[in-house]
């Protein structure tokens, strides 16, 4: 197989006395959709947050495109091209989808911002990946719906070169329909070329979008499967911790 | 990005296709969803004073014009330096008082001390920013509500206003650069050369977006559109400065029967510039600026703006830092006009000035609101009280009309809210 985009192996965090991440092992392909799935308190957020530099990782090794690499802060994370959409989306509503897209990274020429440029690089971005759901891209987000929402915050990800994005529960709030949109958002931006974890409580829209899934329990990766040689029921076995693997990690 | 992706034109819409008669739909399209902007503050505005124009015969005359245009100038500049602290969802209860003790500053300058008066107002910019540092540093860096250290430098400002000016203390303004700001006016051509260097501002800053929006392969309004957008603010511009144009003194009428001789009074008042000059700078840095981009991002949702990098820190400090800095203008246009700075100065004004911009339709919760709807806003409350002082109504009148028009205004943009959501009131 090709060597992974990011590798984790033994990864350790604790905070104070608790242990929370024992030795984690995870890996994601370019091209491949990641699912991280585990019960609450299973130790994602603060597997993600260890990527993303918010919380760095107190041991273990970090490989990037096979390389070691340190994620000490958030600039770490974002230089390496690793982006993180997270549940709440973030997203100011005052502003219209270009604004939001760029927000922090504007561009701007002589002082003040250049307009044009965003709008063009937000609607390139949109369409390379199908998004039909949107009409303007100078809509107020304050107007778009849940999954428009989410749409606009997967863009934002990708709008420079990621080469790895997190997905915090991006179907979480969303109806059925819109939850398709998404799913099918998330298939296609694997299939650009870019490394996708979606963390989801949701083992359906696993099911339909990951091609990995890796099973954290109290902070051990129990499990790490092809999701096409695996079922519901053992997945939610390893999830309880009623059912243990031992099997090779994908 | 690669060459054929430039060529291609992009198929998601961005507002900015479409004929012109497609992009005023769109407008009113838009209008209807609850984006009316100040629109419901200037239909006020009109409507008050057609009303006016209607009760009292001198409330049209070109010399009242003038008078409501320095009536507003203080409450415009305080409503204006409010905005980019409401913007955040802050406020600054000490804006007004800032202006009085900054003007109260500059005023003991020149007279107990004899400094120069132009060192005497940069001592007074000085003490305004250092003011706004203060509050800001309170406020983003120590935690505590704005409406908290605010209150408390309301108060503590009104006891150094005292201590400054003196008890019962006023001081009259005898610096003839800063009584002219609302009493002297432009010579007429000066007057028309500004409308020309402003005008000409307009379209070429137009032109500069489209030539900008062209060469990023993006689409353009129709032309037509721009231009009939300046011509009208053409024609507008043109009305105002021919209104000052004309000699004032002529309306003061007669006196016995006996016409009253008196010099000429014509010409744009210098605080018009003034104002419209900070208007304009203030707009060009909130829309074009990262700045002005942050600061709305800030006021929408600060948490996604310290995501995306933003030091929300940083920018709420600044904000306090321009709406003390800017009310300072306020206090010097309020000494200027009312001829004195007295222990009381600014204390009353501050909370039209949070009228003015929340009539003109800024929100308090942060992150809408543009200086030009604060501007409309303080015309607003400057024409009732204009208005009603000229029928002779007493003052308490003045008072419950402009708390009436407020809360109607607030409710216009509730409503108009509401049936944009999709709520009870559709």
């Amino acid at each position: 197989m090709d060597v992974p985009i990011i590798e984790l192996s033994g990864v350790v965090k604790s905070f104070g006395p608790v242990d929370v991440l024992k030795g984690v092992d995870l890996r994601a392909y370019a091209g491949k959709v990641t699912a991280l799935v585990g019960d609450n308190g299973a130790g994602k957020s603060t597997l993600v947050k260890g990527l993303a530099g918010v919380q760095p990782f107190d041991a273990g090794e970090i490989k990037f495109a096979g390389n070691p690499v340190g994620l000490h802060t958030p600039r770490h994370a974002s230089a390496l091209g690793i982006e993180i959409v997270y549940q709440d989306l973030a997203l100011c509503e005052n502003l219209d989808i270009v604004q939001n897209m760029f927000l922090g990274r504007e561009e701007a020429s002589g002082g003040t911002l250049e307009e044009g440029v965003m709008e063009r690089q937000a609607s390139h971005t949109l369409q390379s990946l199908s998004v039909r759901t949107v009409k303007s891209v100078r809509q107020k987000v304050s107007s778009l719906s849940g999954g428009q929402r989410q749409t606009v915050a997967i863009a934002r990800s990708v709008l420079k070169n990621a080469k790895v994005v997190i997905l915090d529960e991006p179907t979480a709030a969303l109806g059925v329909a819109q939850t398709e949109q998404v799913l099918s958002l998330v298939r296609r931006l694997a299939d650009s070329g870019v490394a996708v974890i979606i963390i989801s409580h949701n083992l359906v829209d696993v099911f339909a979008v990951a091609d990995h899934i890796s099973v954290l329990y109290l902070g051990n990766m129990v499990a790490s499967l092809e999701t096409k040689d695996t079922n519901n029921n053992d997945v939610i076995g390893y999830i309880t911790g009623s059912k243990t693997y031992e099997g090779i990690p994908v | 990005m690669t060459a054929t992706e430039l060529t291609t034109p992009p198929r998601i819409g961005s507002g900015f296709q479409g004929s012109a008669r497609d992009q005023i739909g769109d407008y009113f399209r838009n209008m209807r969803n609850g984006d009316m902007g100040a629109l419901p503050a200037l239909a006020g505005f009109v409507v008050l004073s057609i009303l006016f124009s209607f009760l009292n015969s001198f409330f049209l005359t070109p010399l009242n014009f003038a008078n409501l245009l320095t009536q507003t100038a203080t409450l415009m500049m305080l409503a204006m330096a409010l905005v980019f602290v409401l913007l955040l969802g802050e406020i600054d209860l000490s804006a007004g008082v800032t202006s009085g003790v900054t003007a109260g500053i500059f005023i003991v300058l020149v007279k107990n001390f004899g400094v120069d008066w132009i060192l005497a107002v940069l001592v007074a910019f000085a003490a305004g920013l250092a003011i706004g540092t203060f509050i800001g540093f309170f406020v983003a860096r120590v935690g505590i509500p704005s409406f908290v250290v605010t209150l408390g430098l309301f108060l503590g400002f009104q006891g150094l206003q005292l201590l400054i000016i003196g008890t019962g203390g006023t001081i009259r303004v005898e610096t003839p650069e800063i009584s002219a700001i609302m009493n002297q006016n432009l010579p007429v051509v000066v007057g028309w050369a500004l409308l020309a260097v402003a005008l000409s501002i307009a379209v070429a800053i137009s032109l500069w977006d489209r030539a900008r929006r062209a060469r990023a392969g993006v689409a353009n309004r129709p032309l037509v559109l721009m231009w009939a957008r300046l011509v009208l603010i053409g024609i507008g511009g043109a009305l105002f400065v021919a209104l000052l144009s004309i000699d004032r003194a002529a309306s003061r009428g007669s006196l016995n029967g006996v016409a009253i001789e008196t010099d000429p009074i014509l010409g744009v008042p210098i605080v018009v510039p003034i104002a419209v000059g900070l208007l304009w700078i203030g707009t060009f840095v909130l829309d074009r600026t990262r700045y002005g981009r942050h600061l709305y991002a800030v006021g929408g949702n600060a948490e996604a703006a310290r995501r995306a990098g933003i030091k929300v820190v940083s920018i709420r400090m600044s904000a306090f830092m321009v709406c003390s800095t800017l009310a300072v203008v306020a206090g010097l246009f309020d000494a200027s006009r009312i001829g004195v700075v007295t222990a009381a100065s600014g204390s009353q004004i501050v909370l039209s000035g949070v009228a003015a911009a929340v009539v003109g339709g800024v929100s308090l919760f942060g992150g809408r609101g543009r200086l030009i709807h604060a501007a409309i806003g303080a015309l607003v409350i400057a024409v009732i009280a204009n208005g009603l002082g000229l029928l002779g109504l007493p003052a308490g009148v003045n008072f419950l009309v402009t708390g009436g028009v407020l809360i109607l205004a607030a409710t216009v943009d509730a409503l108009s809210r509401k049936r944009a959501s999709g709520g009870v009131l559709r």
